[in-house]
């Protein structure tokens, strides 16, 4: 039986209708399109599904989409301001901070949530925010040099 | 993709109990879901009835008293708990323990109460709320019970709980005077599940400063979090050094229990226990001489 959920996902307000067993992110991919969150291992594994529900990280393939009923979603999608690049992924771009792009979604949006906690992270706190995001490129060392460029690019705004 | 389920969003500990008094077994209760979620996905649980308590905000708190001490309800993320000033300042073992506790997403949503239910041999919760000698609250219908938390686990992934009961609440102890209580657990990449864990608390006597008593709690070496009483024996009562920590060690890996298996094996988790119960115990002895 399908129940009624209420989700504002990159400030745009949704009403839908999902059987309670589906996941957020299959809400975010498969009824809205947003395919920027990407489904990778399927067993909450790797956080290449992150998202900021209430501006907190989150693995969106390891909550009941319900579970955000009435929350504020953001996902990679929601990031620029239109054609204007946030920090962050300016700095991944800069820095060739992903190799084939699978985890970035999800590195971008936990440094996100990093840097509007603690805007001038250690490395070892970007580290330890990225911690458990499975990177099969390798690309890691250029991932924490982005987030620690990006926090320098937002500071000196 | 996971069974369907008929699916309930209770609002009171009142209305969640009435659920679980009526579909009973048939039923599970979802938190945050962080260790339910990925079983449900294989199939290996496949509920009925599912009932969400995660939106119960009466269960989500952290509150210390002087006298009765720490007191967390059930629904507290781990990220909560990680980042409270009251514990990082009084109980600062819990915040070490929750941050290499999987990942910060899973800490944002996971609950410490889920993760006690689940009652994962290898969890860090529990070893270390039983080094603090910490308490359980249950409730169900016909009213609540208090448990120490070294009871609580029955098997791998069992608890006590009744059919009809959920945890509400953990509680720990203010500490005695000239206490240390240290976590860590032996992983491959931080965060991971232990492939052994171990808490060590060490109260040490104001006059003469030997031992009034330890309590050493390992994780993934037996079905249940378990206390090395025998090795505990070692300490209680002397002056700790060096090479008495090096003898409880000893005795506590021979005390535990550990299975071989993919991680690791009998042999190599036994050794994992020798080194961390020195080590750990040494972090506690600090602590308590600091206390």
């Amino acid at each position: 039986m399908k129940k009624e959920l209420k989700l504002t996902v990159n400030a745009k307000p949704y009403e839908l209708a999902v059987e309670p067993r589906t996941l957020l992110v299959e809400v975010l991919r498969n009824e809205l399109g947003l395919t920027g969150t990407k489904l990778a291992c399927s067993s909450g594994s790797c956080a290449a599904c992150t998202v900021l529900v209430n501006g907190k990280a989150v693995k969106s393939c390891s909550i009941l989409a319900l579970q955000a009923n009435g929350k504020n979603i953001l996902t990679i999608e929601g990031l620029a301001n239109g054609a204007n690049l946030h920090p962050l992924q300016k700095s991944f771009v800069k820095n060739h901070g992903f190799a084939c792009g699978y985890c970035t979604p999800g590195m971008i949006l936990s440094a996100k949530a990093l840097l509007d906690e603690n805007s001038n992270p250690t490395e070892r706190e970007v580290r330890q925010a990225i911690s458990m995001h499975l990177c099969r490129c390798g690309t890691y060392p250029k991932i924490v040099k982005s987030i620690l460029d990006a926090a320098k690019m937002i500071e000196g705004d | 993709m996971i069974r369907d389920f008929v699916y309930f969003t209770p609002k009171t500990v009142e209305e969640a109990l009435a659920l679980l008094s009526q579909y009973r077994e048939e039923s599970k209760i979802i938190a945050g879901g962080q260790s339910l979620l990925i079983l449900m996905r294989q199939g290996l649980i496949t509920p009925q009835y599912l009932i969400d308590i995660k939106g119960i905000s009466s269960l989500d708190y952290i509150n210390l008293d002087a006298k009765e001490g720490l007191k967390i309800g059930a629904l507290t993320t781990h990220r909560a708990v990680e980042t409270c000033p009251v514990i990082g300042n009084g109980f600062s073992v819990l915040a070490d323990m929750e941050q290499k506790l999987a990942s910060v997403e899973t800490r944002n949503w996971g609950t410490i109460g889920g993760n006690l239910c689940h009652a994962d041999p290898a969890g860090d919760p529990a070893p270390v709320l039983i080094a603090l000698d910490g308490k359980l609250k249950m409730t169900s219908l016909s009213g609540e019970r208090i448990m120490v938390i070294e009871e609580f686990s029955k098997d791998y992934f069992e608890t006590v709980l009744q059919a009809d009961e959920m945890l509400s609440e953990i509680q720990v102890p203010i500490q005695p005077p000239h206490t240390g209580t240290a976590y860590a657990k032996f992983t491959l990449i931080e965060g991971d599940m232990a492939i052994v864990g171990t808490a060590v608390s060490i109260t040490l006597n104001s006059k003469d400063r030997t031992c009034n008593d330890a309590r050493i709690v390992l994780g993934a070496v037996a079905p249940i979090p378990m206390r090395a009483k025998n090795a505990e024996k070692v300490l209680v009562g002397k002056k700790i050094e060096d090479d008495l920590l090096e003898k409880a060690a000893q005795v506590a890996s021979e005390e535990a229990r550990p299975i071989a298996d993919i991680h690791a094996s009998e042999e190599y988790r036994r050794e994992l226990v020798r080194v961390l119960v020195k080590r750990v115990g040494g972090e506690a002895l600090e602590r308590a001489k600091g206390a």
